[in-house]
């Protein structure tokens, strides 16, 4: 068993086996040049207009199939293509003359021209020529039975859309990104969005035969909207999306390839399709949670961090404010002083003990000198934005502290020599000055103020 | 005669065909009420995505329970469609992907998945993956169960029970789906929970989509969400004749794809898309409304009141400043394409009279044509007195705004331009010209 699985695995490597090469070069091209196109699509927010193209095709195949009684591949995509263009047509039309929004009107043309499909290949089917013409295999896909001509023309597709994208990338970044600029230039924005969908009809026709109704738009949308994860710029974007749609066609049709058919299955191996989508939708969830910066878990540290850094921040202003006000700080203490959740509490101390900026000896914290000093900084930035904003935005005394514990965190040292050049704050000042140099007394000396509520 | 015209449908009322029709209008009155919420969330390819994504949940049931039974099939299917739901929303707020992008992103890689496990097991699963597309809803009638002694067909039944559901949700929770269908935001301001809303009406969407599955397809369940609610959004304004106009006509969209089917002799689910789409396209023509040749023909009689109003100005100050008429040719420069129709009106009306190849106002359209002119200038003093427009500047603002001042507002003109001036002496444009009274 498994010297068989090697053995495959060896003749797909070496691309031995010429069905399997063309399998993966049609499934390849077709996947590089649907994530670019579909990228493009998504960005232009019509990310399911791809499915409803793909399905609004399957009209066009039977009408070719009646007009000209052939079974003929070129022909059913000549079909397919003109029942795609005029379903994009109806979309806009729809969207354009009635109230109906895009969403409504891309699901309109999917399923009355799906419906029109299906009633069409109802007929052909009772005619006495024949049984459905191949039409459930693009409903369905099969990629496995790919031949030299198929792959030409994917190939051929591909190259030609991928040629209109590269000829009017400027055009479609601006319009993607600023719809009413590119119509302030002078540019006609609906002939190039037509365009744009054309070019989408065309990748989406040629990769039916292959994958299928559903999964081409899986294949449109998933690369595009997998990209967006690793890049903010529109060039790396395309060419990000191109690389995985390439990417899951190649290892979807190898794994194909390569999985032993289960053990029930009629057919041979698993459907290429499927595998295709499921490698493109792995690509999907690695991206989301392991990209750098937007994917989830890049989100996840940084938000972590800066929490436990506003903890800490906090622990050590409390600290200080205990120690002004001359009472012995313990956890319940803390507790009182700030509503603190024992958990976050707890983790802020032994952080704040092991950097060495409090000691903790029989339940009562204390500062270090090392600690002292950096709870001065943070407690000057916070009571310097309460002076800022109770001296020149008017803001009354006991309301500007929830204020200053929000931003206090993010005073930068230049933020805050502007403050206090603004303040004007010399040590002569007593009013404003603490026994501290350069740190303000408290707008709201508890006790003394109204501001009785427990703090949170 | 066709035969579908012998139709037996009086007398027999269990006839084979009835059945077939009432499954039919089921699936297109469930589907009818559900899409009035999606339409009004503008998330009507969240039905497409549902109903493609619980195959998964089909399969997945099938392999676990070895049974195709109904109960199965629904918990399998409302579980993936719930999370579909859910995971769509999820990649939309905690990954910030575009709504219709993480939808489709969900629902592809789930349907690829349900389509695998079906491969995976292709010898014990009989789900056709024709049968999930396109169904057999020509067959429903023949798979029956009893129920209170009456021979009912099994899906039939079922979609009843699921109309049941969908009818008791919607009287409890009227208010609530309303509210959260307009302005979840709002919804939630005010404590109604808009989540859990939207995840009992994607519950509501899935379980719909199984039950009609096996009658009448997927595709047929994602056109039906959505045609007949915007059918319906274009014929009126009301959110619950919204949902009653939007049951009903899912309803004939079902009873009449049915007829059409019968007609072609084909399939009876593309048949009902098709007579849906058919009337979309009747609704986005002719509604009152928002039609589009209604939009039209009130452009249409607008432009041809705002064309007989002119010639009457015209021909009112041909004659009061030269004592002539003006010659069609004249008319057409000032008036513009509608010219022929406008004179061809007034004419008739009585208002204008031809004489040596000039028009001329008849007494009836002198009438008229000097309580228009009279707004004219009424409007062309009040601009130069009132807002302070320079007297050549006031023409050009009061030719476009003379058709839409009404009665009302002309007597306020005349009353307010008289304020202050002694009451004989007649009014005066600010070209010096003479108002003529009402």
């Amino acid at each position: 068993m498994t010297k068989l699985l090697m053995s495959d695995l060896l003749r797909l490597i070496t691309l031995q086996d010429s069905n399997t090469r063309m399998v993966l070069l049609g499934t390849g091209a077709l996947g590089l040049a649907a994530g670019v196109i579909g990228a493009l699509a998504v960005l232009r927010r019509r990310a399911l207009v791809g499915d409803a193209l793909a399905h609004a095709a399957l009209p066009g195949v039977c009408v070719a199939f009646l007009v000209f009684r052939e079974r003929s591949l070129p022909l059913f995509l000549l079909g397919a293509l003109v029942f795609g263009v005029l379903g994009v047509l109806t979309m806009n039309a729809i969207r354009r003359f009635t109230r109906i929004k895009e969403d409504a009107a891309i699901a309109i043309v999917l399923g009355s021209f799906f419906g029109l499909g299906i009633a069409l290949s109802g007929m052909i089917q009772r005619m006495p020529s024949g049984n459905r013409s191949g039409l459930d295999g693009f409903l369905f896909g099969k990629a496995a039975g790919m031949v030299q001509a198929d792959v030409t023309l994917i190939a051929a597709a591909s190259g030609l859309s991928l040629l209109g994208v590269a000829a009017l990338y400027k055009e479609f970044k601006l319009v993607g990104f600023d719809r009413a600029f590119a119509g302030s230039l002078g540019w006609r924005v609906s002939l190039l969005d037509f365009i744009l969908m054309s070019l989408l009809a065309i990748v989406t026709v040629v990769g039916l035969p292959a994958v299928g109704v559903v999964l081409m738009a899986a294949l449109l949308i998933i690369p595009g909207v997998t990209a967006r994860f690793w890049t903010d710029r529109l060039a790396p974007h395309l060419a990000l999306a191109g690389l995985f749609g390439l990417l899951a066609g190649l290892f979807g049709s190898a794994l194909s390839a390569v999985l032993p058919a289960p053990q029930s299955a009629l057919s041979r191996g698993y459907p290429t399709g499927p595998l295709i989508v499921l490698v493109a939708g792995t690509l999907f969830a690695v991206s989301l949670f392991f990209a750098p910066r937007r994917g989830l878990l890049a989100r996840w540290t940084t938000a972590r961090a800066l929490h436990r850094r506003i903890d800490d921040e906090h622990l050590l202003r409390d600290l200080y404010e205990l120690h002004e006000l001359r009472t012995p700080a313990s956890i319940n203490q803390l507790t009182t002083h700030r509503a603190w959740r024992s958990g976050p509490l707890r983790a802020a101390i032994s952080r704040a003990q092991s950097l060495g900026f409090i000691t903790h000896v029989d339940n009562t914290l204390a500062l270090t000198p090392a600690g002292r000093d950096k709870s001065l900084r943070i407690i000057r930035s916070h009571r310097l934005w309460e002076l800022y904003l109770h001296e020149h935005a008017g803001v009354a005394p006991d309301h500007v502290d929830r204020d200053a514990d929000l931003i206090e965190h993010f005073i930068t040292p230049e933020l805050l020599a502007k403050f206090e050049a603004q303040l004007a704050l010399g040590d002569g000042d007593a009013l404003r000055t603490g026994a501290l140099a350069g740190v303000p007394l408290s707008l709201h000396p508890p006790g003394t103020s109204t501001d009785e509520e427990p703090r949170r | 005669m066709n035969p579908i015209f012998t139709l037996p449908l009086v007398g027999d009322i269990f006839s084979y065909d009835l059945w077939v029709i009432a499954t039919a209008s089921l699936v297109g009155a469930l589907c009818g009420v559900l899409g009035c919420y999606l339409l009004l969330r503008r998330l009507s390819m969240l039905g497409d995505a549902i109903s493609h994504a619980i195959l998964p949940g089909l399969a997945g049931a099938f392999l676990l329970s070895g049974s195709r039974e109904l109960v199965w099939m629904l918990l399998g299917a409302g579980v993936v469609g719930v999370l579909t739901g859910v995971l769509t929303a999820g990649l939309h707020r905690v990954a910030k992907i575009a709504e219709d992008a993480s939808m489709g992103v969900v629902f592809t890689t789930l349907f690829a998945l349900g389509v695998l496990l079906i491969s995976f097991a292709a010898r014990n699963v009989d789900l056709d993956p024709g049968c999930v597309l396109y169904g057999l809803i020509e067959l429903t009638p023949l798979d029956t169960v009893s129920l209170a002694g009456i021979e009912l067909p099994r899906a039939t039944a079922a979609l009843g029970a699921a109309a049941i559901v969908v009818g008791v949700v919607f009287a409890a929770l009227h208010k609530e789906i309303k509210l959260v269908a307009f302005d979840p935001a709002l919804a939630a301001a005010l404590g109604l929970r808009p989540t859990l809303v939207h995840i009992v009406m994607v519950a509501l969407i899935a379980g719909v989509s199984v039950v009609s599955f096996e009658s009448v397809g997927s595709i047929l369940v994602v056109a039906l969400l959505v045609t007949p609610a915007a059918t319906a959004h274009l014929l009126t304004d009301r959110y619950t004749r919204l949902l009653i106009l939007s049951t009903l006509i899912g309803a004939a969209s079902g009873a009449g794809g049915y007829f059409l089917a019968k007609r072609l002799d084909t399939s009876t689910a593309g048949c009902v898309c098709i007579v849906g789409a058919l009337f979309f396209l009747s609704a986005a023509l002719c509604s009152p409304r928002h039609g589009v040749l209604s939009r039209l023909a009130r452009q249409a009689a607008l432009r041809l009141r705002i064309g007989r109003e002119d010639i009457l100005g015209m021909l009112y100050r041909a004659a009061e400043l030269r004592d002539t008429g003006l010659s069609t040719q004249d008319l057409r420069q000032g008036v513009g394409a509608s010219t022929a129709i406008a004179l061809f009106g007034l004419r008739r009306s009585g208002l204008i009279t031809m004489h040596a190849d000039t028009w001329r106002l008849t007494e009836q359209g002198h009438a008229q044509a000097r309580q228009f002119v009279g707004t004219h200038r009424l409007w062309e003093s009040y601009l130069a007195a009132r807002l302070g427009l320079p007297p050549d500047h006031v023409h050009a603002a009061t030719h476009r705004a003379e058709h839409f001042i009404q009665a009302g507002v002309r007597e306020k003109l005349a009353a307010e331009l008289r304020a202050g001036q002694p009451s004989e002496s007649p009014l005066t444009d600010p070209h010096g010209r003479a108002i003529p009274g009402p």
